[in-house]
């Protein structure tokens, strides 16, 4: 990669340079993001979708629950622009109703999955010795089990219900992010700036917090970003099977499953939740993969 | 080479042991019981029936016990009675669904090496051209779109537009074709994503660059010179491609109703079936230790570079 234009110039004023280059990170990898058409549409995309789940409920045209017994399992029409579904119930709603589970699953997971990780991930790289080995065993282990075989386990569990969701992805997630913390942490902590911070009298936590860590940060935003259409699958995957999402509450992975038994006969209850989770989980593949090229090109 | 292989094989035992004692734990975290009645909302069952139950089926011991019974009866592939199935063992459903999973999971893999390995080699041979968008474009469908969306349009697309394949069923090898390229695309993606960066790596390298310099043609220096160095790091991926191929086969069994584990697990999680369940679980956990094992050895024979 080339470096930043303005930075290059010669005899730029001092104060200048500074507050530029302070920042250079963020804006550069924004400006690689920019220039990348895909990782854009699939930005364009995950911003619409935040905005139908933030505004489901002005979106919506019926409620998710109201059912019309008189116009079952409807083909597209005026009045129901996706059709109806086995109830009668508004297929489009459900569908606006459904992002708003999807994008609650993707986002509100990476953060249960983040605060149990890198915590985790960082003692475990700092602190070292027996502490290290005892973590790396278990994530040993957690690593040889099947992710989805795990969540499914826990789900069947502690029952369907999107708090359970939650914890099922968080007591899994964290395992990846744990290890990429510690793979950073165990690098960076032999580097000379943290030898010089803890020379001029920085504490444990001050040293790990602000020296260590956002130096760490990187690869963690990247796998945070792959995290999110995990999470997104995983709930599907959870809801297709009838372990994820409680009835009546839609989501796209129950809707196809419920919908695949009458794919002949009604092809438009199975067919546009498929589409959605095709499109959002693309979107989010895009904007990562971009994420990724922009943050650290090395890492491709 | 030999220690290595033999302590990674001690390793085993603990992982499965763990394996097996989550869950354990899990399935009896559970509620709801097995001595519960089959119906919905039917009468409890008399106390002494429940005693009997419980008995027959060794839930009254303490659960440590329970647990020790488990491990020893498992060593010997003995799993106990279905809970579903009456009057079937778990290890006679076993045996009779495992070779089918075995099968789809046989022939996806083998079409997602074979098709993968294609697919971005085609993509690094012709980079920004044509083939490239092609392959990028296809894995990153097989990547993202989740196995089980696929399957819907698959079926959409060659039972229903084009009657080419059944939309389910496990009788002829035409009922093989759908559920085996399903669950193949995800991890014919991956395998293509990666063949595609490592090749173009070795392409740009040194060796390649006197190969062609010294006049060889264009296929020796593709297959022989860059592919077999370019394969080195895509053989680690085999490891989580048959993870990715065993529990994609629930999603894909289940749509495409393939009599294998994976649909009968699915069904087991409903009926809180435990010995299935279990049992199901382990056979994956086995199954796919051996198979990272076998991977790792088989990385070091293949890069002499490695030593253990």
């Amino acid at each position: 990669m080339s470096v930043t234009p303005a930075s290059t110039t010669v005899g730029a004023v001092i104060p200048d340079t500074i507050s530029f280059s302070s920042s250079s990170l963020t804006r550069d990898a924004f400006r690689r993001i920019l220039r990348n058409k895909l990782a854009v549409a699939g930005g364009i995309v995950v911003v619409l979708l935040i905005l139908i789940a933030v505004f489901a409920d002005v979106l919506a045209p019926y409620s998710y629950t109201k059912t019309n017994f008189g116009r079952l399992n409807e083909a597209p029409t005026r009045d129901y622009p996706l059709g109806t579904d086995q109830l009668g119930r508004d297929m489009l709603s459900r569908m606006i109703y459904g992002a708003r589970v999807s994008m609650l699953v993707g986002l509100g997971a990476q953060v249960i999955v983040v605060l149990i990780g890198v915590p985790i991930g960082a003692l475990s790289g700092y602190v070292g010795g027996r502490v290290d080995l005892f973590l790396t065993r278990f994530v040993d282990v957690m690593y040889a089990f099947p992710r989805l075989l795990f969540v499914i386990l826990v789900m069947s569990a502690l029952g369907a219900g999107l708090m359970n969701i939650f914890i099922a992805i968080g007591l899994t997630g964290w395992v990846g992010i744990a290890r990429q913390t510690r793979a950073q942490v165990l690098s960076l902590k032999e580097k000379e700036f943290v030898e010089g911070a803890r020379a001029l009298g920085a504490g444990f936590p001050r040293t790990l917090f602000k020296h260590v860590l956002p130096n760490a940060l990187t690869p963690i935003v990247v796998s945070v970003t792959f995290g999110i259409p995990e999470a997104i699958f995983t709930e599907a995957a959870l809801s297709f099977i009838g372990v994820g999402i409680n009835p009546p509450t839609p989501s796209w992975g129950q809707m196809v499953g419920e919908g695949q038994q009458y794919l002949r006969s009604y092809w438009h209850l199975c067919v546009f939740p498929s589409i959605a989770i095709a499109i959002t989980m693309l979107a989010f593949t895009f904007l990562g993969d971009g994420v990724r090229d922009a943050l650290d090109p090395k890492l491709k | 080479m030999f220690h290595y292989a033999v302590r990674r094989v001690l390793w085993l035992v603990p992982t499965l042991l763990a394996m097996a004692l989550v869950t354990f734990l899990v399935m009896h975290a559970t509620p709801g019981s097995p001595l519960d009645p089959v119906a919905e909302g039917a009468n409890p069952l008399s106390p002494e029936a429940q005693q009997n139950l419980a008995k027959a089926y060794g839930l009254d011991k303490p659960l440590h016990e329970q647990f020790a019974i488990f491990v020893v009866k498992a060593v010997q592939f003995d799993f106990g009675t279905s809970f579903v199935y009456k009057t079937r063992t778990v290890a006679e459903i076993l045996v009779e669904t495992f070779p089918v999973s075995l099968l789809l999971g046989g022939m996806a893999l083998a079409v997602a090496v074979a098709g993968g390995l294609m697919l971005g080699i085609l993509a690094a041979v012709n980079q920004n051209r044509g083939w490239d968008y092609v392959s990028v474009t296809l894995a990153t469908f097989g990547v993202a779109v989740p196995n089980f969306v696929l399957a819907v349009f698959f079926i959409i697309l060659f039972s229903f537009v084009i009657p080419l394949f059944p939309t389910g069923g496990w009788d002829s090898p035409r009922d093989w074709v759908l559920p085996t390229i399903t669950l193949a695309l995800g991890p014919m993606g991956v395998i293509a994503r990666f063949t595609r960066a490592s090749m173009l790596e070795v392409i740009r390298a040194d060796y390649t660059r006197t190969a062609r310099a010294k006049g060889l043609a264009e296929r020796p220096v593709v297959f022989k010179h860059a592919l077999k160095n370019a394969l080195i790091p895509v053989v680690t991926l085999l490891g989580p491609m048959f993870a990715a191929v065993g529990t994609g086969s629930f999603f894909v069994e289940s749509i495409f109703r393939v009599p294998g584990m994976g649909r009968f697990f699915v069904l087991s999680m409903t009926g809180r079936d435990y010995p299935m369940i279990m049992a199901v679980v382990l056979t994956y956990g086995v199954f796919l230790a051996i198979m990272n094992l076998a991977v790792d050895l088989l990385y070091g024979v293949l890069d002499p570079r490695i030593r253990y």
